[in-house]
């Protein structure tokens, strides 16, 4: 422990313990008026939060034995009744993650390269770092609700959605990668005599590739986690199926959809984490 | 080096055969995969309205603009419940998130056999539902609202606060807490002035950054009834009123990088 603490703490022990110096903890806020200003202005802005909640508790007690149906669904899940609907979704929601992940991928390298200070030139830097401010900044549910509307319900417009999420995660990660390079065998290269898609291809592609590879299968998983919560907006896939199932009530049916994602994302995650080790 | 003879001379190739052939099979594998993958989801599409999409959007614009500012007073009211929908379910995920990310890591945990597995369930299952979906399923259960918000963005983070801190534990500097367990402390006094001083600055990173993401979250859980602004979205989608929808989404548009900044600001204190 540093003195100084020690000497901070020692004037505020008081008078009658100047023959014993007792240490104490430093507070995380020095200034002490600073302190109590934090202090008061939390507990401030938590009365007010918890005033405004408005919490209705006759429907909580009510919902208490809808909530204690729905752990019973998920204990004894329910695959049958409702079997074809789950497949449909579950074939959309699997479909669309694969589609839009590729196509993602595609149109995000360009993109990606355009927008990496060391290779592209300032206009068209300018332009990808726009279209990747653009994507990353929409939240990929408004984006969905925008698609239904102009393509109209149904897996293709999740399909965009996801293309387009995929775009602004892929390019940024990328574009920084290819700024993270070591600049010592691209400037092998370009002393060969080589062309700008020279460069591109013997320079700077073998050392981005293996976290381009490890990053599409993260963003595989992603894409099948998000398909299925853009189906509420009517974009299809699993979370369409979900949606109705607790609107119906169905909660044995929503117990047996949610264990599906959740067995789906889990084996995603490991699979992924695993094929990520593999090409790096 | 993979070479190429081609008369008499050798030339430099980029890959050596046997290789390029596994490069071209995975090719045709990959674009295979994604024709029938197309295949399959596209065969319930309607081509008409995609077609017409370029028409639609053009008309959707056209209606966005201008946007209704004189809309703007009624979105105070729904903009506090969001903020408070992400901070208070921050709070309430940060007192769960705790003691599961202390029962979770390898070196805090009183039975990596019993304990540790289960903590580590608790934090996939909050991980692996999107705080919509959870939003969805507390709206059927304890009614729409503020409420619900708080409670799915509190289950949704619980996970996400809990993974990264017990990560942050494991990774702990173990001399300090042999310095604090060699002047004969308890369990919990070890915990208390080895363990956590260490961490503290990490969890304060990831608690605002927890925060921020749950603030652009809490924007649109309201789309599935759980309070906000997303619910004064939903009833403008509704009713085809898009000047309104541009509007409501400057708002949180605005919202979101305020919160951004300041999760930045206090993230680069800390850290």
């Amino acid at each position: 422990m540093p003195e100084s603490n020690a000497a901070r703490a020692s004037p505020e022990i008081g008078p009658n313990a100047i023959t014993a110096r007792i240490w104490r903890r430093p507070p995380l806020i020095h200034n002490r008026t600073l302190r109590w200003a934090c202090g008061a202005g939390a507990f401030m802005y938590l009365t007010l939060a918890l005033a405004s909640l408005h919490i209705n508790w006759r429907r909580v007690y009510d919902g208490i034995e809808r909530g204690w149906r729905l752990i019973q669904g998920f204990l004894v899940p329910d695959f049958l009744s409702r079997w074809g609907d789950i497949a449909v979704g579950m074939q959309e929601s699997l479909t669309m993650t694969v589609t839009s992940t590729l196509v993602g991928v595609l149109i995000s390298v360009p993109i990606g390269i355009g927008a990496a200070r060391n290779i592209a030139p300032l206009p068209i830097y300018f332009l990808c770092r726009g279209i990747i401010a653009v994507s990353r900044s929409l939240q990929e549910i408004i984006v969905a609700i925008f698609f239904v509307a102009m393509f109209g319900f149904g897996p293709f417009a999740g399909f965009l959605t996801l293309s387009f999420g995929t775009i602004g995660f892929l390019s940024k990660l990328l574009a920084e990668d290819i700024e993270d390079i070591d600049e010592s065998q691209a400037e092998a290269i370009r002393a060969t005599g080589a062309g700008w898609w020279q460069l591109v291809n013997y320079g700077i592609q073998p050392q981005v590739m293996p976290r381009l590879l490890g990053l599409s299968c993260y963003r595989l998983d992603i894409n099948f986690r998000e398909s299925a919560v853009i189906g509420i907006v009517g974009a299809g896939g699993i979370g369409a199926t979900l949606n109705t199932a607790i609107d119906r009530y169905e909660f044995n049916s929503a117990g047996a959809i949610l264990i599906l994602i959740i067995a789906i994302v889990m084996m995603s995650e490991y699979f992924s984490g695993y094929a990520r080790k593999w090409v790096q | 080096m993979p070479v190429a003879t081609a008369v008499n001379k050798l030339v430099w190739r980029h890959r050596a055969p046997r290789r390029q052939l596994a490069l071209w099979v995975s090719w045709f594998a990959l674009v295979s995969l994604f024709v029938f993958c197309w295949r399959v989801m596209t065969k319930d599409t309607m081509w008409s309205f995609v077609w017409d999409a370029p028409r639609q959007a053009a008309d959707i614009s056209d209606r966005m603009f201008p946007p209704a500012l004189r809309y703007f007073p009624e979105l105070l009211a729904p903009l506090w419940d969001t903020i408070n929908i992400a901070t208070l379910g921050t709070l309430i995920a940060i007192v769960i998130a705790v003691p599961v990310a202390f029962l979770a890591a390898r070196n805090t945990t009183p039975s990596p056999r019993m304990v540790r597995p289960l903590a580590l369930l608790t934090i996939v299952a909050s991980r692996s539902i999107n705080s919509l979906i959870w939003g969805l399923l507390l709206v059927t259960i304890v009614g729409p609202g503020v409420f619900a918000g708080v409670i799915a963005i509190a289950l949704r983070s619980i996970g996400f606060i809990a993974k990264l801190l017990y990560e942050a534990i494991e990774e702990i500097d173990a001399s300090q807490v042999d310095a604090i367990t060699a002047t004969g402390a308890s369990r919990l006094q070890v915990l208390d002035y080895g363990v956590v001083p260490q961490v503290l600055p990490a969890f304060a990173g990831i608690s605002v950054f927890r925060w921020d993401i749950n603030i652009r979250e809490s924007t649109v859980l309201g789309l599935v009834g759980a309070g906000g602004l997303g619910l004064k979205l939903q009833a403008s989608l509704n009713t085809l009123a898009w000047s309104q929808v541009t509007t409501i989404l400057l708002v949180i548009f605005a919202t979101v990088a305020v919160s951004e900044w300041i999760s930045a600001r206090v993230r680069h204190a800390v850290i």
